[in-house]
């Protein structure tokens, strides 16, 4: 029943004015620059897209706010800080269980708070009167009861207005327990214009209350954190298999299945590489200038992406052994991923792709696509930053609005005692002779093709548009456009959730990957939406009571 | 264990809410909101609200849920959000079309005391609500109630802004039920036309989120109660609300404002919620109960009666929301289940507590509103095991690590469907959730027993 278009013919030019026609003035203005048609030219120079910058008031946006991104992203999947919502009840509500991020304690009785979600449960009186009070008497309680290694609080839209001061509660209550490590974001909902101010906010305090308060380093060769990557669907347990196989040890991830003992500790691992680079690039840059930590942008996502992530990793550590372990890894996992990468690659070649989701995923997803022949007609993010966009050369043009100036933006200095160079100067310089790019991220739109179309914070309607124009073969996006997708006979992948599987990451992950893919793509079901009297409606033949 | 950390011993909390058996007022109100037709529910606050109210209904129905947001920023939250919801209007009007838009607050735009009805009006008089198109509003802050309060506000809502008396009485029955599955709202509206009553529900959320798959995006589906009938509400003989907590504040308001009588009835769960909701029916409208329903009914009694074995004697432990709760409790005890616990988030007050004890009896243990939450319920169940629990999806957690069969129940249910297509509600319903319930027991004897007590015939 889907109505086949050739792509090559849609003019992209004609569809980012029809994206635009429908606007009032003032929307159309400012979309315009939101919208951008790909031209990579030497040097990877992209034009430049507008980002980070308010959603429109009314326009059905995919976006959600601070406290999603401080509290459900960056914190939420560390099972064993106690976290505790200050605020109303419905924000904790949904934040609980919902984003999927898998943990496995190392014990069966080893704390994980993950399936619980807390809350003081504002009311109106508390509203008025102030939820200090509340807000310490719960931490007592919360102590009482799980006697947690610490604790975060994190502030819900009306705690700003009211005034309490989450950050002095934490102090007091950590003068009583001074066994507690207790600390508040300020991560109000209206902050910023998307999660990523949560996700800066997240990163500030981590960086400030909680790495480097002990200096007990874990065992093993070739430490390194990963920063930046959530266990969503369990992909954070697919490469700690690969990264063990090879050798590596994982000090820590930033925070997909992670304690707050290895967080605590992270700055003495010898490298950070980062897999969302939106959501904590501000932490690799702070451990940078702090401990000395190198840190380069990685991607799990993609069979060749993984492969390339840790020979890299590996070059890092410059060591003989390693290297070729991880030689041996890549060319025993890429057996399997061939194998079915190919079966799958007869059937999906030459089918398209949209991707409009998250700071990372619309970039990384794009390789898995690739590699099972399939192109990408259009992606975006829905809360990323030019950076991510055109790559981290444009750091220094981007203007700084109000909204961004709203969050804290923390002055780090070099820790005298503890600051320590991996890399001397002459080392990090003949890396990069060779090609070694650190503190790197290239962005999305360099490696799309020419004459896609980049779209910050896609909307519903725009959404709707694109899909009309293109009929791409599948839509990526999350659960709110899942089934506004689907209504039309186009298949939607959550890229948010997973659909509720996974490992996507690494190489068992891109098996999964190509397989569900494969799937989506083949099933019968979409066939079936019409009926066969709705294909050919008019009568042939006669009634059975005629005969 | 996933939530190992949870003992029996119930310690007194007055604080700490620890997973909750409620959720915020303002997703009860996009969700009665989406209950009228070409309605565009619209919240009020920053847009994380928006997108998580969307995503949980989205996950519970599994079908698209339309609604926008203010997008506060931090300037909004100081200055007011007037600006934004004015500029909202425009867009929503020149990009989504709807006939309405159904505005609930929030926590945000209430703390600081965004006075809508003055700005709504200002919207009329600016002429940014188009000819013939509507704005209302319901307040619905989240540090009050709860997601079945935020539903009954935004249906008070609608009587408020659109139902009138005109004087020309109409032979129309109003019926209102609570935050219910888009499949009760069927089924109930299925037994008012077989039994050749007119009637008017409001709000109506079947056709709306529980759409076919056609090919196309329906921005406003076929399904909901036009204005013209919310309208007319006000000139019908009666109302019958379904459910105290969801549904009486709606009807009461059409009481003192259009002078409808209304009677408040528990949801039609079981034979008795059932047999009230048609016996009060036959009455207002002057109707009999033809023999189809009386078959629908025979049929459910003859299961119970052919099933009792299994049922009778077992014992059960209910979350969630209060009017399921009430009428959920009332058919267990007709099957001869005893009720041990009864949970609920929500402030349903003395009067609920009551009614749960004149069924379940004096023994049972309720508790609502502030702390009455999931891990307390889980303690109660630690301290004495029932046959079976009731709830929403995050029960499953508790029915897991107690290996307690679950019958999911309420809002959410993220991990099973059916619920949106398929009634519990009426005689016909009444087979569904009994099917549910002696499957559950059933499946649990055969896991358990002996071989030599394996049984073939059950």
């Amino acid at each position: 029943m889907t109505k086949k278009v050739d792509f090559n013919s849609v003019k992209p030019e004609e569809v980012k004015e029809e994206l635009l026609s429908k606007y009032p003035v003032k929307v159309a203005r400012k979309r315009a620059k939101q919208i951008v048609i790909n031209k990579v030219e030497s040097g990877d120079v992209v034009p430049e897209v507008l980002a980070n910058t308010r959603t429109v008031p009314g326009i059905l946006t995919m976006r959600g706010c601070a406290y999603a991104g401080c509290k459900g992203v960056v914190l939420g999947p560390t099972r064993d800080i106690l976290q505790i919502t200050h605020g109303p009840i419905g924000c904790a509500f949904y934040s609980w269980l919902t984003r999927r991020n898998q943990t496995k304690p190392k014990t069966d009785d080893a704390t994980n708070f993950m399936p619980y979600t807390m809350s003081t449960d504002l009311q109106e009186d508390e509203v008025i009167f102030g939820g200090e009070k509340k807000l310490k008497k719960a931490i007592e309680e919360a102590i009482g009861l799980f006697k947690p290694k610490a604790i975060g609080i994190f502030s819900t839209c009306p705690v700003g207005l009211i005034g309490d001061d989450v950050h002095a509660v934490a102090r007091e209550m950590e003068e009583k327990f001074p066994d507690v490590n207790i600390f508040g974001f300020s991560c109000e909902g209206y902050k910023g214009v998307s999660q990523s101010a949560g996700h800066h906010i997240a990163n500030n305090k981590v960086f400030t209350d909680v790495v480097g308060l002990s200096d007990k380093p874990k065992e093993g060769k070739f430490r390194f954190n990963i920063l930046g990557e959530y266990n969503i669907g369990g992909d954070a347990f697919e490469i700690e298999r690969v990264a063990e196989k090879c050798g590596l040890t994982i000090h820590s991830t930033f925070s997909g299945n992670s304690e707050y003992e290895e967080f605590i500790t992270a700055h003495t691992a010898d490298l950070n590489v980062v897999m969302c680079h939106r959501s904590i690039n501000y932490l690799a840059e702070m451990m940078e200038k702090k401990y000395g930590i190198p840190w380069f942008k990685v991607n799990f996502i993609g069979a060749d992406s993984s492969a390339k992530s840790l020979r890299k990793i590996a070059e890092y550590f410059g060591d003989k052994e390693l290297m070729a372990n991880v030689e041996k890894v890549i060319a025993e996992e890429m057996i399997e991923v061939e194998k079915v990468r190919l079966d799958v690659k007869s059937r999906c070649e030459g089918k398209t792709a949209m991707l409009f989701v998250g700071g990372s995923r619309a970039h990384h997803y794009q390789d898995l696509f690739r590699e099972i022949g399939m192109q990408t007609l259009s992606a975006g993010y829905e809360f990323a930053h030019r950076d991510d966009y055109e790559g981290r050369k444009v750091i220094p043009e981007i203007v700084i609005d109000a909204d961004t100036r709203n969050i804290e933006e923390l002055t780090v200095e070099k820790d005298d005692k503890r600051f320590s160079p991996r890399k001397s100067e002459s080392e990090i310089e003949a890396y990069s002779k060779k090609g070694f790019k650190w503190s790197d991220y290239d962005g999305m739109m360099p490696e799309m093709m020419n004459n896609t179309l980049v779209i910050d914070d896609l909307n519903h309607y725009e959404t709707e548009v694109l899909i009309e124009k293109y009929r791409p073969d599948i839509f990526c996006a999350g659960i709110k456009e899942k089934y506004v997708v689907q209504k039309q006979g186009i298949p939607l992948k959550q890229l948010h959730s997973y659909d509720y599987s996974g490992p996507y990451a690494g190489f068992k992950g891109a098996i999964n990957f190509y397989k569900e893919i494969d799937r989506i793509l083949n099933t019968n079901v979409f066939k079936l939406v019409k009926a066969p009297w709705q294909e050919t409606p008019e009568l042939s033949g006669s009634y059975a009571w005629n005969k | 264990m996933l939530l190992r950390h949870t003992t029996d011993k119930v310690a007194e909390r007055s604080a700490l809410t620890i997973n909750p058996a409620k959720t915020c007022q303002p997703v009860g109100a996009m969700y009665a909101a989406l209950g009228i037709n070409k309605c565009l529910p619209h919240s009020h606050g920053s847009q994380g609200c928006c997108a998580y109210h969307r995503s949980s209904l989205t996950r519970h129905f599994k079908d698209p849920i339309m609604a926008t947001t203010s997008s506060f920023t931090e300037g909004a939250s100081v200055f007011g959000g007037q600006a934004n919801i004015l500029e909202a209007i425009t867009n929503i009007f020149a990009l989504y079309d709807p006939e309405i838009i159904a505005v609930h607050t929030t926590c945000l735009s209430e703390t600081i005391g965004d006075d809508l009805n003055q700005i709504i009006k200002k919207a009329y008089q600016e002429g940014k609500i188009p000819k013939g198109k509507k704005v209302f509003y319901a307040s619905t802050p989240s540090f009050k109630g709860s997601h079945v309060t935020g539903y009954s506000n935004m249906t008070t809502g609608m009587v408020q802004y659109f139902s009138e008396n005109t004087g020309k009485p109409l032979k129309q029955i109003n019926l209102i039920p609570s935050f219910i599955e888009p499949s009760d709202m069927a089924e109930i509206k299925r037994i008012t036309t077989e039994m050749g009553v007119k009637f008017v529900m409001f709000p109506d959320t079947s056709g709306v989120v529980n759409g076919p798959m056609d090919g196309k995006f329906h921005m406003y589906p076929k399904g909901g109660t036009t204005i013209e009938q919310i309208k007319s509400a006000g000139d019908s003989s009666f109302t019958l609300a379904l459910g105290r907590v969801g549904a009486m504040s709606a009807a009461k308001l059409l009481d003192t404002k259009c002078k409808v009588p209304c009677e408040i009835l528990d949801l039609p769960i079981g034979v008795r919620g059932t047999d009230n909701f048609i016996n009060n029916l036959r009455k207002v409208a002057g109707v009999h109960v033809p023999d189809s329903l009386m078959m629908e009914r025979g049929q459910l009694v003859d299961v119970m009666s052919d099933m009792s074995q299994y049922t009778y004697n077992k014992t059960a432990a209910l979350v969630g929301d209060p009017d399921i709760l009430v009428s959920t409790a009332e058919f267990l005890v007709d099957l001869g289940i005893k009720i041990l616990y009864v949970v609920s988030g929500t402030p349903a007050g003395p009067k609920f507590e009551r009614r749960i004890k004149e069924i379940a009896g004096e023994g049972v243990i309720v508790k609502t509103g502030a702390n009455a939450d999931m891990f307390y319920f889980h303690q109660l169940i630690k301290g004495n095991k029932p046959d079976l629990i009731f709830g929403n999806t995050y029960a499953k957690y508790i029915a897991r690590d107690e290996d307690i069969p679950l019958i999911r129940i309420g809002f959410p249910i993220y991990d099973r469907v059916g619920h949106q297509y398929m009634p519990v509600m009426g005689y016909k319903g009444g087979l569904r959730l009994l099917e549910k319930i002696l499957t559950a027991i059933m499946d649990r004897q055969d896991r358990d027993a002996p071989e030599e007590k394996y049984e073939l015939v059950m």
